[in-house]
């Protein structure tokens, strides 16, 4: 049946769901009474509870998308659930990774999921991937599974995740968030467009913030990432409609949602020509490393200690902070002078080409940048303080503080 | 041709605005008003040629302009254009 434009059957053809009832794991009494509530719903029902318990997810990161969408997928009875991540929780991930919890500070962030699933639901099977996803290791780690849901918090792993979804045909749900805005999909089903369709290319590196950098409304994943889970499960069950040519944005400020049409693009090299035929280097593709090789090569860097050397002797020097008023208003280094990276170009006239400078940031990340424009304008003695205020605390003055 | 131009809230501070009002025949001329009127928007919007981004997405009543003619698309009356850039967080 098809519903208008929408065929309903587009995100539908998730291969699991092609087995027949027979072939489905029963439940035992236990799970039955759990799963009480889809049993008694009439698109779900015991044959549907089968058919997630027969389900595997895999969940490409366990941040703050990952978070809720493996929770409610725990939580629903997916059999399998795979994670990939490698990173371990800090302090600045609880504020919305809502899978990690205090005590879990400092420990992988695969060992706090694994406990936190079992705790919500001790039937469910989780594998662990604690690797970055690799043009080397994508296509055998995805090709286990029934759906990918897509909560990685960069471009390389995105586009990797796409092409790997659309070679092996496995449908890819998609969530990208930052601040207070959020999108979600279905990409790489077998009639609908994938993320390329939408994206043709990444924005060069550094034009996008990061939410490290920006930062992110702690429930807006909270949001995505549930919207994740329920198209995973819509694709087990194959039910409903899901987002597979429609993009929803979700604005959290104005608590719009909007769906924009979105049409696979027959010049698409992914799922349209098929001319990406395996997987490429995708931090090529998305300028990484060539980004890298010129701030190393060109920036003049300080070290903190150096840095405070100099202000205890009282050299004569401008020290520029090129962070955002917030960020200031939390730590700041005494005699320096705020200039967003934002302002600075209008700001470089009123800096002095004949005095030597520091700039500094959060990471020395932006403050690159603003020694870049420096240089490009004819400024000579420019010092980049390197690993910024963060360092800087860490280094020299630890009542600074880190956020 | 009075049109609406819709911001994400990333850009809206370039433009003071999420919702700016803008005219003219086609998709093209709406950026290059605005672009015009809020110059630290303009780098945001199109490339130094004035054509359009792959990573930054134009709908046209919710429309992906690339299937309408990209910037030449026509414009009418009361339609709403919505800028979508990529975002990765997660």
């Amino acid at each position: 049946m098809t519903t208008g434009v929408f065929d309903a059957t587009i995100g539908r053809p998730a291969p699991r769901v092609a087995e027949v009832n027979d072939e489905l794991p029963e439940l035992s009494s236990e799970e039955i009474l759990r799963y009480s509530r889809h049993l008694i719903l009439p698109d779900v029902a015991l044959n549907g509870q089968r058919r997630l318990k027969a389900g595997r997810v895999l969940l490409i990161g366990a941040g703050g998308l990952g978070s809720p969408s493996a929770l409610y997928l725990a939580a629903a009875g997916v059999g399998t659930l795979g994670i990939v991540d490698f990173d371990v929780v800090d302090v600045t991930n609880l504020q919305r990774q809502i899978l990690h919890g205090t005590s879990d500070v400092g420990r992988p962030k695969l060992d706090s999921a694994r406990d936190r699933i079992r705790e919500v639901n001790p039937h469910v099977h989780v594998e662990t991937y604690e690797t970055l996803l690799t043009s080397a290791n994508a296509l055998s780690i995805l090709a286990d599974y029934d759906v990918i849901v897509d909560g990685t918090d960069n471009f390389q792993t995105r586009y990797l995740t796409n092409d790997a979804c659309v070679i092996l045909g496995k449908p890819n749900v998609y969530g990208s968030i930052f601040r207070f805005e959020g999108q979600a999909s279905v990409f790489a089903t077998e009639y609908g467009p994938c993320y390329r369709c939408l994206f043709p290319e990444p924005p060069p590196p550094g034009l996008v913030p990061s939410c490290a950098e920006g930062g992110v409304l702690g429930v807006l994943p909270g949001l995505i990432g549930t919207i994740q889970a329920t198209e995973a499960i819509k694709l087990l069950l194959g039910i409903g409609e899901t987002l597979a040519g429609r993009l929803l944005l979700v604005d959290a400020l104005s608590l719009r949602f909007r769906t924009m049409r979105l049409r696979k693009d027959p010049s698409c090299p992914a799922c349209g020509t098929r001319e990406i035929s395996e997987l490429i280097d995708y931090d090529q593709f998305c300028g990484v490393g060539k980004e890298r090789d010129v701030s190393d090569a060109e920036l003049p860097e300080l070290a903190p200690r150096e840095l405070a050397e100099r202000l205890q002797r009282g050299d004569d020097f401008d020290l520029i902070d090129v962070r955002e008023p917030q960020e200031w208003e939390i730590a700041r280094i005494d005699r320096a002078r705020l200039i967003p990276l934002g302002a600075f170009t209008d700001a470089l006239s009123t800096l002095d080409s004949a005095r030597e400078i520091v700039v500094h940031c959060k990471g020395g990340t932006r403050s690159a940048k603003a020694v870049r424009q420096l240089q490009a304008a004819g400024f000579r003695r420019v010092w980049n303080l390197a690993g910024g205020i963060t360092r800087w605390s860490d280094e020299v003055d630890p009542t600074v503080p880190k956020y | 041709m009075s049109v609406t131009l819709h911001l994400p809230t990333v850009l809206a501070k370039l433009a003071d605005s999420q919702v700016i009002e803008t005219s003219g025949q086609t998709v093209g001329d709406v950026v290059a008003d605005v672009s015009e009127r809020f110059p630290a928007l303009a780098p945001r919007l199109r490339d130094e040629q004035g054509k359009p981004y792959p990573f930054v997405t134009f709908y046209l009543n919710d429309e992906d302009i690339r299937f309408q003619g990209g910037f030449d698309a026509p414009v009418r009356d009361g339609d709403e254009v919505a800028v979508v850039p990529a975002i990765a967080g997660g």
